[in-house]
């Protein structure tokens, strides 16, 4: 027989190895997933951040008073009615008079953006001492141009095959060398709500509209979620019914979340005849999809509270409700706001659901009420990712960005509300 | 089947041997779903006295002590038959209201178990859900002469915002004892209150119960036979879901009439 110790030393070395050899592959794992994070976030914001600036021209323009107002009345309605396309245009056509045919006006025409006259018309509106001047506008220029600007249009390549003419090059070189060309912050992105024109597309419509139906969704979903938690496991018996409830409530959260949409297409939309597009249907819907996970987490997080506590107030003549509100609920309420948290990260997220009940529509407005037309954060990114302008595609990239700061908001909010209500005992 | 009815028999007549009971046990049965887990047992629980009840784990001790303020219920299989009564009431009848009985009757448990609040939270929740007090000044007269029943005051008279739970073990029971006593409870159920405590923190307890006797009935259970020897004036020793022998702590422990209870307290079962 060999001695024992001798047996250990020579098993030694191979454990060793093989510890090594799990440390490795876990590294790797690791190295291997944070590098597909860091490829996807490096993608976004590369292509996105090009939609924080936009491309403005310095241009001099005369608001003729005979025009404009020709009572010099100074009113507003008055001056708001004025035809400042052609004002912009005659501007246009002193600052570069070599554009003489047709066509080269029309190039012209394009470098600033189509809603550049209502850019005029509102400074004249708010500054009516411009009526009769001769003052320096700027304009923002049109996506073509913005794209060149920002080095994603090739001037080398055939003047065929690129959406900004040699003329329409010149005209910006010009531009450039006087420097009256060039890019600023792009405000509108923030604050404007959508459009046709990349250049003038905003995602605060989409903003307001994912915030109104999450609010919907929280208002609807966090009392129903909690309250079903609370009763399921603190006082209904423990029987069949309820297993086979929550199996159920196990099984709606694995629902695919277009499911619910059709849902509520045909209940909310159809059968209520509720407003369609609007956050109202769309936070109730997405309270649907988000009710099983917070219920879920809800009844972990009860269970999860030590039987001694709720011993200790029974044993003080608490009855099941003071027990409950008292002492199990305030001990669980962190898990169950988590669990919130995170089923409200996931309908922000939310596309499919939305789609269904016609929040996809093309809407400009910014949204004042849960009843009035929506769209939604995710919904807004479909939308601009199927436009075929070249300008939407750092929209795109732009909106995903902001969706996920919101979700890294949202997440965030979720541990710091963990560490402040938690109770250690 | 004979022993058992003798054992019965007997039991029966110690139980009367008790002066001035509070609590009256008559041929309770209690069952766990189709499990037995006490076979009638008669027993009387002497008014402003310690009265232990030892025997083995499993024996029935902490279903009996649980019955009395009718912690049972929280269990759905639990069924209880017979007659126990409180000053003449009877415990499991309908119209009693648990929230009332366990005004009267507090508990203490093995582990303690504050709330994860103050200390005065702790002290006030009782008096604030009963009613107890109407003013705020009220409240805190009551949480201080608890604390000073407890022996705690002293101790934790400078922090009495701080949480209960960052008490030590010792001073975290002693607290819950002030918590059971400040809703005014006639009777105090403990279920093994010292076993989780050092032998310093136990110690106190028990000077703290040998105490509370004057104005409270206590009813201890205790794995510990010398703790049932040193504060207990009653002594009840289970076995099996029966109660083997009853009596004052003295003769249990000094003379004890069954072949059982003399094989447990020396050591040889249980």
């Amino acid at each position: 027989m060999t001695d024992p110790d001798s047996i250990i030393a020579t098993g030694r070395s191979p454990r060793h190895k093989a510890e090594l050899r799990f440390r490795a592959y876990g590294i790797a794992a690791i190295i291997v997933s944070l590098g597909f994070l860091v490829v996807m976030v490096g993608a976004i914001v590369s292509r996105g951040t090009g939609a924080f600036q936009q491309t403005f021209v310095q241009i001099e323009i005369n608001v003729p008073a005979n025009k404009v107002d020709p009572q010099g009345t100074r009113d507003p309605n008055v001056i708001k009615k004025a035809r400042f396309s052609s004002i912009l245009k005659k501007a246009m056509r002193q600052r570069f008079p070599e554009a003489k045919s047709r066509q080269d006006k029309k190039s012209l025409y394009k470098l600033v953006s189509s809603t550049a006259e209502y850019t005029v018309r509102d400074a004249v509106v708010a500054d009516p001492s411009l009526v009769g001047e001769t003052s320096t506008f700027s304009i923002r220029a049109s996506s073509d141009v913005d794209m060149f600007m920002k080095g994603n249009i090739d001037p080398t390549l055939e003047q065929s095959r690129r959406r900004i003419d040699d003329k329409q090059l010149a005209w910006i070189e010009q531009l450039r060398a006087a420097g009256q060309i060039e890019k600023q912050f792009n405000t509108q992105f923030f604050t404007g709500g959508d459009s046709r024109e990349p250049e003038q597309a905003g995602i605060w419509g989409a903003l307001a509209g994912s915030s109104l139906t999450l609010l919907v969704c929280f208002l609807l979903s966090f009392p129903l979620g909690v309250l079903a938690a609370v009763y399921l496991e603190e006082f209904a018996s423990k029987g069949r019914i309820n297993r086979l409830i929550e199996v159920n409530i196990n099984n709606l959260a694995a629902v695919p979340s277009i499911v619910f949409g059709l849902l509520g297409l045909a209940i909310f939309l159809n059968f209520f005849q509720l407003p369609r597009s609007t956050p109202l249907v769309g936070g109730m819907v997405l309270a649907l999809m988000t009710l099983p996970t917070i219920i879920i987490a809800s009844r972990a997080s009860l269970r999860a509270v030590p039987p001694s506590i709720r011993e200790a107030a029974f044993g003080l003549g608490a009855s099941k409700v003071q027990t409950t509100f008292h002492h199990v609920v305030p001990l669980a309420m962190p898990g169950m706001l988590t669990g919130t948290i995170l089923g409200m990260a996931q309908a922000l997220g939310e596309t499919a659901p939305l789609l269904m009940i016609g929040m996809v529509a093309f809407i400009v407005d910014i949204p004042g009420g849960v009843t009035e037309a929506a769209t939604a954060l995710p919904v807004q990114i479909f939308l601009w990712a199927d436009s075929p302008e070249r300008g939407f595609l750092e929209k795109t990239s732009a909106a995903i960005l902001v969706l996920l700061i919101f979700l890294v908001i949202m997440n965030l909010i979720a541990i710091i509300l963990r560490r402040r209500l938690e109770v250690r005992w | 089947m004979n022993i058992q009815t003798n054992i019965g028999g007997a039991t029966a007549e110690q139980a009367n041997i008790v002066p001035n009971p509070i609590i009256e046990v008559r041929q309770a049965q209690v069952f766990y779903g189709e499990k037995q887990a006490i076979v009638d047992v008669d027993v009387d629980i002497q008014q402003n006295a310690v009265t232990a009840f030892i025997g083995p784990s499993g024996c029935g001790k902490s279903t009996i002590l649980r019955c009395f303020n009718r912690m049972n219920d929280v269990i759905p299989i639990c069924r209880v038959e017979g007659s126990i009564t409180l000053a003449g009431q009877e415990i499991y009848a309908p119209e009693v209201d648990v929230v009332v009985l366990r005004q009267k009757v507090g508990m203490v448990f093995q582990k303690p178990n504050p709330f994860p609040k103050s200390i005065f939270d702790n002290i006030a929740y009782g008096p604030k859900i009963h009613g107890l007090t109407t003013s705020k000044a009220d409240l805190e007269e009551v949480v201080e002469t608890s604390l000073k029943r407890a022996g705690l005051w002293e101790e934790v008279k400078d922090r009495l915002d701080q949480p209960g739970t960052g008490l030590s073990g010792g001073q975290q029971q002693r607290l819950c004892i002030a918590r059971a006593i400040a809703v005014q409870p006639s009777v105090i159920l403990m279920d093994e209150p010292c076993s989780a405590l050092d032998p310093i923190a136990t110690a106190t307890v028990e000077t703290l119960i040998d105490e509370l006797r004057e104005k409270y009935t206590i009813i201890i259970v205790t794995h510990s036979m010398q703790q049932a020897a040193r504060v207990s004036q009653n002594t009840a020793f289970f076995h099996l879901g029966e109660l083997v022998e009853f009596g004052t702590t003295e003769q249990i422990f000094s003379a004890p009439r069954e072949e059982r209870t003399q094989n447990y307290i020396t050591g040889r079962i249980g």
